[in-house]
Formats: C-alpha cells, sequence, structure tokens
C-alpha cells in the first residue's frame, strides 16, 4: 500500500516540512480499544489468580507471590471474573478487526517481520543496547520493532488460545491437551501475559524516546516530519 | 509527486482525525458505577451465551487413570457455610417436585438401583485450582427418566442441606457424564464431600456440583440460578 504523503508548507516563515499517513482510524481504534481491554484483562487477571495463586497442587498450597490488591482490578474474584469475560469479547473482536484489516488493506507489509527483515536485526539492537551506530531508516518500522510488533501479535493470539483452555478445559479439551492440560494451560496463559506485559513496558519506553510527533500519529494517523522520508 | 498544504490547514486534518477516535470514550461507561454494573452483567450474560452455544452434548470430559488420581485426602473439601450439615442418614430422601410425572420422596436405595457409572474426571474450582477425582453413581438422565421428567424442561434446580441451591441446563443434566454421585474414591461419599448425595459434573465448573442434596425440582424457567451465582458468578459455567 502507498503511503500517503504530504508537504506541509508554513506561509509565514515559508518553511516546508514533510507529514505521512502511517495509521489508517481502524488501526488507531483498534489501538486505543486495545490498549483499554489489555489494562482491563490483565487488572482482572490478577485479581482472579489472587485467588489461588499458584500453579502448584490446592493441598498443600504453596503460593507463587502475594500480588497486592491495589493492582489488581474487580474487587473480588468474582466481580474480576465480570470484568474478564466481558472485555475478553473487545479484545478477541479487536484482535480479529485489526488482522482482517492488515491483511485485506495490504497494510500488514509495513509491520509484518519477514525473513527480509533478519539481516537487519543485529544492526538495531547494537544501536539500541550496546550503542552501536545508527541504522539508515529507510521504512515506517525497521527491523527490530517489525519483530516487536509482529510478536505481539502472536502473544495476543495465544494469550485467546490460551484463555479458552483455561475458560472451556472440557469444549476445547485438544487445546488444552496441546498445552499439557488444564493445569499447565493456566500457567502459560499466565506467561503469555507477562510477555505482553514486556512488550508493553519496550513499547512505552520507544515512544518517550521517540517523542511527540510518533505518539500524535497514534491519535491523528499522521506523523510530522518522518525519518524515512529524505528531505 | 506529494500534494502541499499550508501548515493551518493540517493542523485542522489532525484534528478532525483525532475526533474520529472519540468511539473510544464509549469504553469510559465502563467507570460510570450506574452502568458498569449492567454492562458487566450483559457482558457475563454473553459470555453464558456463548458457553450454552459452546456446549456439545455428545463431547465427553477427559477422563483419567486411576495413576492419574489425586489421592483422596489431598482433594479439597470446599463449602460456602459448614464442611459438615449433619444430615440424618435414616430419613433422608431427595425429593422431587416440579415438571415430573412421579414426584415425591426417593431413598438412597431407589436411586442406587440405577445403572452405576464410575468416572475418573478433572474438578475445576473457580478459584483457579484443579484435581481429578474418582466419582460414582447414577446419570441424572436416568434418574430424569425414572422420574418422569417432561423432556421439554429446561432447568433443574437443587436445594441442599447446608440450604445451598443451584441450577443446570438441560444439556447438561441430560449428558452422559453428569452424575448424581453417591461414591468418591470407591467408597460411600463423606459428610464433608456431600453425604449421601451430591452432583458430580465434569463439564461444569466446581460450584455447580452441589453436595448434600435435599432437593432436585425441574422446571420450565429458571427460579434461581445459584448461591454464587446471586453474588455474581456466572450462571452457566461449563468448562
Amino acid at each position: 500500500m502507498a503511503t500517503r504523503a504530504i508537504a506541509i508548507e508554513n506561509v509565514k516563515t515559508g518553511e516546508v516540512t514533510e507529514a505521512v499517513y502511517e495509521h489508517p482510524l481502524l488501526i488507531r481504534l483498534c489501538h486505543w480499544v486495545n490498549a483499554v481491554s489489555l489494562f482491563v484483562m490483565v487488572g482482572s487477571g490478577f485479581q482472579i489468580f489472587r485467588a489461588f495463586p499458584s500453579f502448584g497442587a490446592k493441598i498443600p498450597q504453596k503460593d507463587l507471590l502475594h500480588w497486592p490488591k491495589a493492582f489488581a482490578l474487580g474487587g473480588w474474584l468474582g466481580g474480576a471474573l465480570q470484568w474478564h469475560l466481558t472485555f475478553m469479547w473487545i479484545y478477541i473482536a479487536t484482535g480479529l478487526l485489526y488482522v482482517g484489516y492488515q491483511v485485506f488493506s495490504g497494510n500488514y507489509k509495513q509491520v509484518l517481520f519477514a525473513p527480509r527483515d533478519i539481516p537487519g536485526v543485529w544492526p538495531m539492537v547494537r544501536h539500541y543496547f550496546f550503542f552501536g551506530p545508527k541504522p539508515p531508516v529507510k521504512e515506517t518500522y525497521n527491523p527490530l520493532q517489525k519483530h516487536a510488533y509482529t510478536s505481539a501479535i502472536g502473544l495476543g493470539v495465544l494469550s485467546v488460545l490460551t484463555g479458552f483452555a483455561v475458560w472451556k478445559p472440557v469444549q476445547f479439551s485438544w487445546l488444552a491437551w496441546m498445552m499439557g492440560g488444564f493445569h499447565l494451560a493456566r500457567l502459560w496463559h499466565f506467561l503469555v501475559m507477562w510477555a505482553i506485559l514486556g512488550f508493553v513496558f519496550g513499547h512505552l519506553v520507544m515512544v518517550v524516546l521517540h517523542g511527540w510527533n510518533n505518539f500524535v500519529s497514534m491519535l491523528t494517523g499522521w506523523k510530522k516530519d518522518p525519518e524515512y522520508v529524505s528531505k | 509527486m506529494n500534494s502541499r498544504t499550508d501548515h493551518r490547514k493540517f493542523k485542522s486534518i489532525n484534528r478532525r482525525e483525532l475526533l474520529k477516535l472519540t468511539p473510544v470514550v464509549a469504553l469510559g461507561a465502563f467507570a460510570i458505577p450506574r452502568l458498569q454494573k449492567q454492562l458487566l452483567k450483559t457482558g457475563l450474560g454473553f459470555s453464558d451465551w456463548a458457553s450454552a452455544k459452546l456446549f456439545r452434548s455428545g463431547h465427553l470430559a477427559p477422563t483419567f487413570a486411576d495413576s492419574d488420581l489425586t489421592p483422596f485426602d489431598k482433594f479439597p473439601v470446599n463449602d460456602y457455610d459448614v464442611d459438615d450439615p449433619e444430615v440424618d442418614f435414616d430419613k433422608w430422601t431427595l425429593t422431587v417436585t416440579g415438571a415430573v410425572q412421579k414426584p415425591g420422596d426417593y431413598t438412597l436405595a431407589q436411586i442406587q438401583a440405577l445403572p452405576k457409572v464410575t468416572q475418573n474426571t478433572r474438578h475445576v474450582c473457580v478459584e483457579g485450582w484443579d484435581v481429578i477425582g474418582r466419582f460414582s453413581g447414577v446419570r441424572l438422565s436416568d434418574f430424569l427418566k425414572m422420574i418422569g421428567a417432561d423432556p421439554a424442561a429446561r432447568f433443574v434446580t437443587v436445594e441442599c442441606a447446608d440450604d445451598y441451591y443451584e441450577s443446570l441446563d438441560m444439556a447438561t443434566v441430560l449428558h452422559p457424564q453428569s452424575l448424581l454421585c453417591y461414591e468418591m474414591y470407591d467408597q460411600p461419599l463423606t459428610r464433608e464431600h456431600g453425604a449421601p448425595l451430591r452432583l458430580n459434573i465434569p463439564t461444569k465448573i466446581g460450584y455447580k456440583q452441589a453436595k448434600y442434596l435435599t432437593d432436585l425440582k425441574v422446571s420450565h424457567v429458571l427460579e434461581k440460578a445459584g448461591y454464587w451465582e446471586d453474588q455474581g458468578y456466572s450462571d452457566f459455567y461449563g468448562l
């Protein structure tokens, strides 16, 4: 998909900057609805976890960690389940909308990690984590970003699949079986959540580092002065 | 070639695009206490509706080898009130009412005369833990035939010696693994596990598998979903 670009002219100073329409409306809507539903799913998930904060036997019960109630949503197990079982549908719906739109619009090409991106990963890692030189920016997303976003989608799918194995271990017994049974599916569901939280943390750090224009592009779709547009 | 625009026009384009995100604000309804309760109830109701759709009458819950059983002393005793509601076994009967041809009081011997089924199945608690137990009893479907239940009835509700109450949808009741259970681990039910009669429904979450049964009613409408359901848990909670 060709990205729409415009030149913005400041009539007073005559200065010209470029702007690119990076994020179509549906993607932006999905992003923010998903941000809210992810927050609800994690918060209520922790409250559900608090009812049995272990992955071992019930007798004797060895708690893995005591998660503070202040960082949980729903007040009690029943309340948290209401949040979880309500927002899971919103979470799934935005996920399907997002993936469906990306596939049918071809927009996925700017974000899907492909084999041709592999050579670019190491230089990016060197730049981000080991003070290496900054590789030239040619596309909307660099190879490492594509890797992160593609992984996040994969984790989203896994969060739903592990969730269904925990919610319906009989109707989806094959799913639970693939995960090593109900007992382990619950552990996978928990671990996938932490992996998603890891992505969110990295994502927020990058948003802060990449500055205001980058953040605004997820609100309006337009990114001013993108690095990958040659001047 | 790129189109050109002046910076004021670009600002207004941006404002318009930002305004298009307002539907996201609708989620804020969940933060309004009065709306929140209703919205979450609707969400849970949708989940229950989907659960009923996902339920397959012919699909059996996984069964396990004897070597997979959780030792009997590690099978948790869970109740909302007392471990032992002090049922008088000599006087005990199951009182059957509702849309049935033969209402009345049924003795344990009458129930046990039906074909006995034994199964090693997983018991999942809403809290998140699970155990594999050995349960014996008679199929609820056989019992419904015995009492002449109306085939068009939609629910079975039970009441218990500890004043607990529960309900089951008819599709689940008629599932071949849904039992009126009188033995666990090849021994008569102990008092804390629900003697003399309890439900064992491997397609349902633990709180739906009521213990210390005293009354069973077949009905066309759901009068009360259950003790925990009234506190806010799912009405259906099928596994």
